[in-house]
């Protein structure tokens, strides 16, 4: 019932209705006039298909194919940030997405530390927000550059994680909501995808590395039943396209083989449809508190604490943790 | 109630061009149900108005069954109370955890000279609470006790806006939002009724009070609710009767008043304004109290704080921030010229 329709109605209190449900479309006008925010980082080696995953999750071009680097183009020394913001709508909801891509990581010879420009690009984002958030004169809405959701692309050696992964998943787990993903995974066979995974989530569990959906932010018993079927499933083993082939009469988005044609929203094919069914249309507003409530908050107290931005009420010695 | 995946499993078919990301609004709505609402309203107004009459007939409570009322001599003493009574309401699998702030007293003495101080006082109080929570280290589980909305109580009984009605109102209307009501309306004939708002919103105006102002309507909503919209705004301040007991008139059972005249009903339309304040309140405008309460009044409320705050630290010669307004140590141009502006805004009021 719009709010239309109840304020037309009247209603009668008598029956004991008074209304307070019509919050929930209170705030859902306001949220769609005002629209929404989305960053997404994607984070591997080059090759293994980002921006065409990136492209084929929002049906759009919203990050750049790099054509491989070209013989006269020196691949970068450091690991670049670059980021892409497209204003997307459907169904009358705008959302401005925002993709970050970090080429040149995993690509050196030498990849000591190459996750420093990643971490410093994400603790810049907060330390952004967190400037306009103690201002004098604050924005209505601050805007928000923070990273919602790092997809990280693990290679489909068949193996083991490499180093890399663990290094990279270890050190920044706790500032952002990583999501790993298996890339290109029509080289692997569905049984050695399966070995695959299962040998990754051991590795990862192994080492305290904590993907998301992170169990310790489970809201209660439903939260944890949804959210550990889908940690059971991950990493995703995903193949991305923006090539259309007809299949069956319809038209799939696929890779053409000689020995057949992926494609890529067949879930007995790969589970890209499964990863987006949970990036976008489950959890999106959950990687967003997750990043405000946990990772922003965590980043914050680090930094009230070190700048001794909290005092002690040096008058009468007491020591409180706030005014 | 479903869950996210049932959810996900009920949604239409992906046609071609279809990312999903229109469900956004349901992923948000789905936590907020979960985490439910809170709601804070502060009722004002001399004894015997209808207030708490009012409250319990919009929110369909007994908020006030064990009260005692005091007779003339016992007031005699009394000061202006604030209470609070704190009640959990869910609807529709929607949660609200609803205050009432209540200031028995005010209006009351002989002697009514600042009896809105304790009112302005708590709002103060509430904001300085938020404030304080808001800057501290763990944010995890601040309680939000900002009041979102005054309900103002003005008598019948008068020809418009008495001294201390404009005073109350001058006093709050940058703390909180005040919606102004004429209470006790069945006492007034529609003549009346019309006469005596016309002069209100004329005082209003005339006194410069910022009473809370509906939100302009979207241009693209349909022409009838643009029409309700219009017959809201001019129905302000709105008359309002309530009634605690049920009568039965024109066949049904109706919340009203018995009179051997006839029989008010409180909700019918034509009789007062209570479903029109009713909708506005609830079912319409709360968000929007609750986003001005934030936006404006309590932003308003910090932004002094601090300035004042960053004032007497320059007066004590102190280095040490006692807030954590990080190391801006040298404020930059802008925050200057904000400063430099309040303070000649200040000085401009006091003379």
């Amino acid at each position: 019932t719009d709010i239309f329709s109840v304020l037309k109605g009247g209603g009668s209190t008598l029956l004991g209705y008074i209304g307070i449900d019509t919050i929930i479309e209170q705030m859902r006008k306001k949220t769609m006039k005002t629209g929404f925010e989305f960053n997404i980082m994607v984070v591997g080696h080059s090759g293994l298909g980002k921006s065409t995953l990136v492209n084929t999750l929002f049906k759009s071009q919203v990050s750049r194919k790099s054509a491989g680097w070209a013989r006269d183009e020196k691949i970068p020394k450091t690991v670049e940030i670059k980021s892409v913001s497209h204003v997307i709508e459907e169904g009358g909801v705008k959302m401005k997405l925002t993709v970050v891509d970090t080429p040149g990581f995993g690509d050196q010879i030498n990849n000591d530390n190459c996750w420093e420009p990643i971490s410093k690009y994400i603790n810049e984002q907060f330390e952004k927000f967190l400037k306009e958030e103690v201002n004098i004169t604050r924005k209505k809405r601050i805007p928000d550059t923070r990273v919602h959701c790092c997809i990280y692309f693990i290679s489909p050696t068949g193996h083991t994680l490499r180093q890399l992964d663990m290094e990279f998943m270890k050190r920044l787990s706790h500032s952002v909501n990583i999501i790993p993903v298996i890339a290109k995974a029509d080289t692997m066979t569905i049984e050695e995808r399966q070995e695959f995974k299962q040998r990754v989530r051991k590795e990862l569990e192994m080492s305290g590395i904590e993907f998301y959906p992170q169990k310790e932010f489970d809201d209660d018993m439903e939260d944890k039943s949804d959210n550990d079927k889908i940690r059971e499933t991950m990493p995703f083993a995903v193949v991305g396209s923006d090539k259309e082939y007809q299949v069956n009469n319809k038209r799939v988005l696929g890779r053409k083989t000689a020995w057949g044609i992926v494609e890529v929203e067949n879930p007995n094919h790969c589970e890209f449809a499964q990863l987006r069914d949970f990036l976008i249309r489950s959890h999106l507003q959950d990687l967003k508190e997750v990043t405000h409530n946990i990772h922003y908050e965590t980043y914050r107290a680090k930094r009230l604490n070190d700048n001794g931005g909290l005092h002690p009420i040096s008058t009468n010695g007491t020591h409180d943790s706030n005014l | 109630y479903i869950s996210n995946l049932q959810f996900l499993s009920m949604k239409i078919k992906p046609e071609k061009q279809y990312v999903g990301f229109a469900t956004l609004p349901n992923q948000v709505h789905r936590k907020s149900v979960k985490k439910g609402f809170d709601f804070t309203l502060m009722v004002a107004g001399e004894s015997g108005m209808g207030k708490s009459t009012l409250v319990n007939s919009l929110f369909l409570t007994d908020l006030y069954k064990d009260r005692k009322l005091l007779n003339a001599e016992e007031r005699i003493n009394q000061t202006v109370e604030i209470i609070k009574h704190t009640v959990d309401i869910e609807e529709k699998g929607v949660k609200l955890k609803l205050t009432i702030v209540d200031t028995p007293g005010f209006g009351d003495a002989v002697n009514n000279n600042e009896c809105w101080k304790p009112i302005t006082d708590y709002i103060d109080q509430q904001f300085e609470q938020y404030f304080r929570d808001e800057s501290g280290l763990n944010r995890k589980n601040i309680q939000d006790n900002r009041v979102h909305c005054c309900l103002y109580f003005i008598p019948p009984f008068g020809h418009g806006l008495r001294p201390v009605d404009v005073e109350f109102m001058k006093a709050l209307h940058e703390k909180v939002n005040i919606i102004p009501l004429i209470a006790k309306a069945d006492c007034l004939t529609p003549n009346e009724i019309k006469k005596l708002k016309d002069r209100i919103r004329e005082e209003i105006d005339k006194f410069g009070i910022k009473v809370y102002q509906f939100p302009e309507c979207d241009s693209d909503e349909d022409e009838e609710f643009k029409q309700l919209d219009k017959e809201l705004k001019e129905c302000t301040p709105f008359a309002v009767i309530g009634s605690n007991t049920v009568v039965e008139a024109r066949g049904q059972r109706v919340r009203g008043r018995l009179y051997p005249w006839g029989i008010v009903e409180v909700e019918n339309q034509s009789h007062c304004d209570f479903v029109k304040l009713r909708n506005m309140l609830i079912r319409s405008h709360m968000h929007d109290l609750k986003d001005v309460t934030c936006d404006v009044h309590y932003e308003n409320y910090r932004a002094q704080c601090i300035q004042e705050m960053t004032s007497k630290l320059a007066q004590d010669n102190r280095m040490e921030s006692p807030i954590p307004i990080l190391p801006l140590s040298t404020p930059d141009v802008d925050t200057e010229k904000l400063i430099k502006m309040k303070d000649e805004e200040v000085c401009k009021d006091v003379i």
